[in-house]
């Protein structure tokens, strides 16, 4: 019950359905680049699913379904806020734990239940749910439809259910823990910007993911009680049914309107993450502290009245497009404001490259090439082009999905010697970065060129088309680098296991660290403070204070005479 | 003097913000279950938002065929006749009536008044099963009908009227003469049958406002048009089959809610007699739920209003 404990508990859990996603990611990649080719690995891994090894479409469908939900929401959304949420939250604001435990407890294993059964999902004779993860009607509404409507999406819906029990168990405990449990002194402005993220993200998660709940209510109901809120004029088999009236749109409203802020949900903490990594890193304050917090709040807010731009050509009215691009584009701003303030602390900085660092300018690299192409996207006229294909995916894929997942690992690499007593092996640190960062903009940045010349998305396989033909040897080149990257996490996973049990013993503080998280005790005790709780008297961006004995001042080290307040 | 005064208490309060927001205390002035309640019910808020918005898309996207609750909620138990909306006023007023005794045993919380906590909250569970009750008794006759309609071949749902313009049951339009207490199940053929031998007969769209389809031409329609009584997940005698979807299922969800609200009040009920809270010296968990009550009355009100009033 203990936060730690329950923040190694999201880690692993994150950590194992991430390499599950990964692994599926790295199987369509070699169906997508040799397509109608044998691989004796997919006979063996898909079985009936990959006869003579040549993958099946249904099951072509399948894994890109569960692959993106995986990582959209069990690694990404779970996996990451979970894991440093409940490590970070009592630490660096000096609280014993949080709020309430046992519901702290409830959100863990409510995860866990749901990831197993999105696993068991998996073996199902039909095969798992295969709608895509936007799982939209009618596709996921009618058991019928295709092989993985039926159970599959059964399974998809109750494990999703769970899921978002616990993320509102989850959220609810770290908005109050920040609320109500801060120590003496650390008021809200001198709160670690990590911490601003995460409160952030869990009231965009208890926001949206209910909206998530009714939509798929909704979806369950039009499964099995026969209802029409999705369906209208549907054949099937030459068979009319009986569902009319309803609007396959209306899931889309539904859904995205939970969909855009689960964007920010991921990149948030990630974004939190890297603040602190950068700034104790450069050995310098954050530049902007109050446009950080700022930007934060500016883009949850953005984040709920944007869904429309995911949806520009469902018939909507194109004066309707134009307000959601407006909107859209507004989102600009904060995210520059950002991006600029992490450069800006970068600029003459004492600079520590350790791999947390490079994750963190990493994320900062991938965070502006992704979201120069949001431009593009977020303008309703320019999207329409190239809607629906692999622009989209490469778009997405770098600003979230590679801005997370860095960010995720320089939150690894920094705290594990919170987590675990001991160091990672930085040598096999800089090899991981240097694969994983190439391979990743190996992947994803020719997609774009695959986009604009109009390669769709989601297609089994580009050969029934003369006009892709060109196109097949970029997909050669994405599926190598993608199966490189893929390599490279092994690395991580041994350096990640071998260090937690034979990783040199870390000291209190191996970063020289401002945050409260370094005043406790290498070894975890419950309550985290011996003694008392240590009182802060200043903000937690102290690096490289003229005037000072050391290159940082922790944040409970009292105002020296004649030190300006400030913070 | 007065300017600095002025100055004085602007800096003052600005102090007292930075001390309430300094950390080591609850800024909000309330625990940490209680703040988790408030944010529990603005995501559970967001949640019947999602429905209810859904509902007002389908609503005004068949406004035509979406059916008039005055015409659909005609009953009210032991009294004949139609009592257009009285029977969901009366359990509306009941349910705001429980969080009215659900703020009294609060307020006996609050002074540490057992006994007075008792009475209050029993009677909001007395209110909470009345609610409940109700609202089978509002299913029930929604699901097994009251006049009955024709659904044409092109899937509408259509009332009949008499030669005047007034709505007819089918059973005066088979029979002669509203039937009694009994809900005969009338074939399509009986109907057709009986529509085609009265003179004057139309058929009307359940909307607002709408004119009866002319004689001749209800004639020809009612020849394809199949009989329908009561409603369900697929069908619904009042109008637009959607509308029985989302009546099931938004009423069902809150009904869920207020069964849950009272299991809940019967749990902390069984604490209050067992002296829990006495023990405990506050009877802070009567306010935790006392929230979730007065949060799921107040669902009701737009429930009731999105269902029944608009």
């Amino acid at each position: 019950m203990d936060h730690k404990m329950i923040a190694k508990q999201f880690l692993i859990t994150g950590m194992t359905m991430g390499l599950i996603g990964m692994v599926m990611s790295v199987l369509f990649r070699l169906q997508l680049a040799w397509p109608e080719q044998g691989f004796p690995i997919l006979e063996r891994l898909l079985g009936k699913w990959a006869p003579d090894g040549v993958m099946d479409p249904s099951i072509y469908l399948a894994l890109v379904t569960i692959h993106g939900t995986i990582m959209v929401f069990f690694v990404l959304t779970a996996g990451l806020s979970g894991t440093f949420s409940n490590l970070l939250i009592p630490l660096q604001i000096g609280a014993r734990d949080m709020a309430s435990g046992f519901l702290n407890m409830l959100s863990y294993w409510f995860f866990f239940v749901s990831s197993v059964i999105m696993v068991i999902s998996l073996f199902v004779t039909s095969g798992p749910a295969s709608a895509g993860w936007t799982v939209y009607p009618p596709l996921s509404a009618l058991p019928q439809a295709i092989p993985g409507s039926g159970l599959g999406m059964t399974l998809w819906l109750v494990s999703m259910t769970l899921f978002i029990v616990s993320s509102l168990l989850g959220g609810l405990n770290y908005i109050v823990t920040v609320l109500n449990l801060r120590t003496k002194g650390m008021s809200m402005t001198r709160l670690p910007l990590t911490i601003w993220a995460f409160m952030v993200t869990a009231i965009l998660g208890v926001l949206s993911f209910p909206v998530l709940l009714s939509a798929a209510l909704l979806l369950v109901f039009d499964r099995s009680m026969g209802t029409s809120f999705y369906l209208s004029d549907i054949f099937i088999g030459g068979q009319v049914l009986e569902h009319s009236g309803g609007s396959p749109v209306l899931f889309q409203h539904l859904f995205w309107f939970l969909g855009h802020p689960e964007v920010y949900i991921i990149l948030l903490p990630a974004l939190g993450i890297t603040s602190e990594v950068i700034a104790t890193n450069a050995r310098k304050p954050i530049f902007g502290y109050r446009a950080m917090v700022g930007s934060i709040l500016a883009i949850a807010f953005l984040s709920f009245i944007v869904w429309g731009h995911h949806m520009f050509v469902t018939g909507m009215n194109p004066f309707l497009g134009s307000v959601f691009t407006f909107t859209t584009l507004l989102i600009a701003i904060p995210s520059a404001v950002k991006a600029f303030n992490y450069i800006t602390t970068l600029w003459k900085g004492n600079i520590r490259f350790t791999p947390a660092m490079l994750f963190s300018i990493a994320l900062v690299s991938t965070f502006i090439t992704g979201g120069l192409t949001g431009i593009i996207l977020g303008d309703s006229a320019l999207d329409i082009n190239v809607h629906d294909t692999y622009f989209v995916v490469a778009h997405f894929h770098i600003v979230m999905g590679l801005s997370a997942i860095f960010g995720m690992f320089a939150g690894i690499y920094h705290w594990f010697p919170k987590m675990y007593g001991r160091r990672l092996n930085k040598s096999l640190g800089y090899m991981h970065f240097w694969l994983t960062f190439i391979s990743a903009y190996g992947v994803f940045f020719p997609m774009h060129f695959l986009g604009m010349a109009g390669l769709p998305r989601r297609y089994y396989t580009n050969t029934a088309f003369p006009m892709f033909d060109d196109l097949a040897d970029i997909n050669v080149l994405i599926s190598n680098f993608a199966i490189l990257g893929a390599i490279a996490q092994v690395l991580f996973f041994f350096n990640f296991f071998y260090s937690m049990f034979r990783g040199p013993r870390s000291v209190q503080n191996p970063w020289k660290s401002n945050t409260l998280e370094w005043t406790t005790p290498v070894e975890h005790i419950h309550g985290n403070w011996p003694g008392e709780i240590p009182e802060v008297h200043r903000w937690a961006y102290d690096y490289s204070k003229p005037g000072m004995d050391e290159d940082f001042v922790p944040q409970t080290v009292p105002l020296q005479a004649g030190e300006p307040k400030g913070h | 003097m007065s300017d600095h005064a002025v100055v004085s208490s602007a800096t003052e309060s600005s102090n007292s913000t930075a001390r309430l927001w300094g950390g080591g205390r609850q800024p909000l002035g309330a625990s940490y279950g209680k703040l988790m309640m408030w944010f529990f019910l603005l995501s559970d808020a967001l949640t019947f938002s999602g429905f209810l918005t859904a509902y007002g898309l389908m609503r005004y996207k068949f406004s035509e065929s979406w059916p008039i609750a005055e015409a659909v909620f005609t009953h009210f138990p032991y009294v004949n006749g139609e009592q257009p909306l009285l029977y969901v006023a009366l359990m509306t007023f009941i349910l705001i009536m429980s969080s009215v005794t659900m703020v009294l045993a609060v307020d006996a919380g609050h002074h540490n008044r057992r006994n007075s906590v008792i009475l209050w909250l029993g009677l909001t569970i007395v209110g909470g099963f009345f609610f409940l009750g109700s609202q089978a008794w509002e299913w029930y006759h929604f699901i097994i009908g009251d006049k009955g309609s024709v659904q044409i071949a092109d899937g509408r749902v259509m009332y009949v009227a008499n030669a005047e313009g007034n709505r007819v049951s089918l059973a005066e339009l088979v029979e002669g003469h509203a039937s009694h207490g009994h809900h005969a199940h009338y074939t399509d053929a009986q109907v057709r049958e009986a529509f085609a031998r009265t003179p004057g007969m139309t058929l009307v769209a359940p909307g607002r406002d709408v004119q009866p389809i002319p004689a001749a031409q209800s004639q020809q329609l009612v020849k394809e048009a199949k009989a329908i009584q009561g409603a369900n997940m697929t069908r619904n005698e009042y109008g637009s089959p959607l509308f029985a979807n989302f009546f099931f299922f938004i009423t069902g969800f809150h009904g869920f809610h207020v069964f849950s609200g009272v299991v809940i009040n019967i749990v902390i009920f069984i604490n209050v007699i067992m002296g829990t809270y006495a023990r405990r010296g506050h009877y802070e968990m009567i306010e935790k739920v006392g929230l979730y009550w007065h949060f799921v009355d107040l669902v009701w009100v737009f429930v009731f209003t999105f269902f029944y009033l608009v």
